[in-house]
C-alpha cells in the first residue's frame, strides 16, 4: 500500500505502476461532465481553486447542509470517467494535475496524457458511496453550485486514506486495456 | 392520503440505503469466489462493507441514487393520479431528508432545481389487475450502469449474429465485453428479446423484478440465462474490470412478440449496487409486507 498526500510531486507519481494499491490523503476537487466541458472551452478555475500537484475526483456527492451551513458528504462514490476522454489529457496538461480519480478506466488520449504530463489514474470502487464518504473528513468549500448543480459542483474536500487502485500509469500502462484485450479474446474462443 | 405518503418515503429510503436479501447473496458468493489478495478481491470486500454500512447509516448505497421508476400493480378502478401527485411528494421529500440525491436535470437548460421532479422524472409504470392488492415496487437505476445499455437489431453482421437464439447470445455477450467495468460490475443482465424498440428496453429493466436466483420458466430461455452467465464469468473482466472470476451475477431474459420486418435485442445492465425494493399496501396505503 503506498500512502500518496497532496499536492504530489511528479517523481511520486512516476513511481506508480498498474495494480498498486494506494491510499489519498490531503485535498481533492470534484469535478465531471460540466467542469470538464466548461474548463476545456477555456473557463477559469474559480479563485480559490489550485490543481497544480492536485487531484481531480470525478464524482457527485450527495451533500446535507446543517443547521450553522457547514456542508457533509454523505456519499461519495466515484462515476464513470470515459466521458471526459475528450477533455482530460488537456486539462491535466493546462493545470498541472497529478492525480485523477474515478471509475472504468480512460482511453488512449488520457493514458497518453497521463505520460507526457506526469500523472495517474486511480481506480476508486464504484458505488461505494458509503465507505468512500467515511475518508472525506470534511467539506472546505463549494465553487459553481448555482451554475452546475449541486452534483456538478467542485467541492472541495478533505481526504484522509481514500482507497484507490492505479489502474493506469504513467509509462502507457493501463489495466483496462489489458483487460479489454483478454476478455475479447476469451470471447471469441466461446462464441 | 398521509399513510400513502410516509410508505412511499420508506420504499424510497429502504430502496436506496438497504440491498435485497437475494443480490447481497450473490454479493458474498461471488467474494469467495474470487481469487485472494487481488484487487478483484479487494473490491468485493470493499463492496460488502459498503453494504453493511449503508444499511447502518440508513444512507445511500451508491451516491448515483439514479433514475426512480415505480412499478405498481393496482385494483382496477385505482386512482392513478393521486399516486402520481403523492409519489412526487414522497420523492422531493426523501431528497430533502439526503435519501435521494439531487439527481434530476432539465435536458435543455442544464438546471437541477434540486427536486428529482420534472418531466418523465420519478417514472410511472401502472399495471391493473382484477384482485384487490395494491403492490408497489421502486427500481433506483445509476447512470453508469444505464449508459452501458445496448440495443441491437438482428440480423448484425459484425457480429454474425443471425436472426435466432444463437444470435441473441453473440450480442448479449458483445454487451457484456463493451461495457468491461464501466457499469460498476459484477452486474446484471435485463434482457427482452423482441418488442419495438421503447418496450424491448422497457421489459428488460422489468426483468430485474424477478429475484436474482429464480430460473425461467421457459426452458430456451432459461438455457439462454445459464449459458451467458457461465460464458461471461469466462472472459475475465471481473469486479470493477479489474480482472476476475465474476463479471455478472445474474442473466434474466423475457421475450416479447415482434412485427416481422423488426427482431431488437435489448439489454440493460444494473450495476452491483442494485437497487428494488417493494412492498404490498393496504387501503390506507399503510406497508403490509415487504416483497424482496
Amino acid at each position: 500500500m503506498t500512502e500518496l498526500k497532496t499536492p504530489i510531486t511528479e517523481e511520486q507519481v512516476r513511481s506508480l505502476k498498474v495494480g498498486d494499491q494506494v491510499t489519498i490523503s490531503g485535498v481533492v476537487f470534484t469535478g465531471r461532465d460540466a467542469v470538464h466541458k466548461y474548463l476545456h472551452e477555456g473557463g477559469e478555475l474559480p479563485e480559490g481553486v489550485n490543481l497544480e500537484g492536485g487531484i481531480i475526483y470525478h464524482c457527485g456527492p450527495v451533500v446535507q447542509q446543517d443547521e450553522n451551513g457547514e456542508w457533509h458528504v454523505t456519499a461519495a462514490g466515484p462515476t464513470t470517467s470515459i466521458r471526459e476522454e475528450p477533455y482530460q489529457a488537456d486539462i491535466m496538461k493546462k493545470f498541472g494535475v497529478r492525480g485523477v480519480i474515478g471509475k472504468g478506466g480512460m482511453g488512449p488520449k488520457t493514458l497518453a496524457g497521463c505520460a507526457e504530463n506526469g500523472c495517474v489514474y486511480l481506480h476508486g470502487i464504484g458505488g461505494a458511496a458509503q465507505v468512500l464518504a467515511e475518508h472525506i473528513t470534511k467539506v472546505r468549500n463549494v465553487y459553481f453550485k448555482e451554475e452546475f448543480g449541486s452534483p456538478e459542483a467542485i467541492w472541495e474536500l478533505e481526504v484522509e486514506g481514500f482507497p484507490a487502485v492505479v489502474t493506469m500509469d504513467s509509462h502507457n500502462e493501463s489495466l483496462h486495456a489489458d483487460v479489454a484485450a483478454a476478455s475479447q479474446a476469451a470471447l471469441e474462443e466461446n462464441l | 392520503m398521509e399513510p400513502l405518503f410516509e410508505s412511499l418515503i420508506e420504499i424510497v429510503r429502504r430502496t436506496s440505503a438497504e440491498i435485497p436479501d437475494d443480490v447481497q447473496r450473490g454479493i458474498l458468493a461471488a467474494l469467495e469466489n474470487e481469487k485472494k489478495d487481488t484487487i478483484a478481491e479487494n473490491a468485493m470486500k470493499i463492496i460488502e462493507r459498503n453494504i453493511a454500512l449503508a444499511k447502518e447509516k440508513s444512507q445511500p448505497l451508491c451516491q448515483d441514487t439514479g433514475s426512480v421508476l415505480f412499478y405498481v400493480d393496482c385494483p382496477v378502478g385505482f386512482d392513478q393520479v393521486t399516486f402520481e401527485e403523492t409519489a412526487r411528494a414522497a420523492v422531493t421529500e426523501a431528497t430533502k431528508r439526503g435519501y435521494l440525491r439531487q439527481n434530476s436535470v432539465d435536458s435543455l437548460t442544464g438546471k437541477n432545481d434540486g427536486t428529482n421532479v420534472g418531466p418523465g422524472a420519478p417514472a410511472f409504470h401502472f399495471h391493473q389487475h382484477r384482485g384487490d392488492q395494491l403492490e408497489v415496487r421502486l427500481m433506483l437505476k445509476g447512470g453508469g450502469c444505464e449508459n452501458v445499455g445496448a440495443q441491437y437489431s438482428l440480423p448484425y453482421t459484425p457480429l454474425k449474429a443471425n436472426r435466432d437464439l444463437d444470435g441473441c447470445r453473440r450480442v448479449i455477450l458483445d454487451a457484456v465485453q463493451q461495457a468491461q467495468g464501466k457499469g460498476c460490475g459484477p452486474g446484471i443482465l435485463g434482457i427482452c428479446i423482441g418488442g419495438d424498440r421503447a418496450t424491448g428496453y422497457e421489459r428488460s429493466k422489468t426483468q430485474f423484478l424477478r429475484m436474482l436466483d429464480d430460473r425461467n420458466d421457459n426452458a430456451d430461455l432459461d438455457a439462454l440465462e445459464q449459458d451467458i452467465l457461465s460464458t461471461a464469468n469466462k472472459l475475465g473482466i471481473g469486479p470493477m474490470g479489474f480482472g476476475g472470476n465474476t463479471t455478472l451475477l445474474g442473466v434474466k431474459i423475457c421475450a416479447a412478440n415482434r412485427v416481422p420486418a423488426s427482431y431488437f435485442v435489448s439489454i440493460s445492465y444494473m450495476c452491483w449496487a442494485f437497487r428494488r425494493h417493494g412492498a404490498k399496501l393496504d387501503g390506507v396505503g399503510e406497508i403490509q409486507e415487504w416483497l424482496y
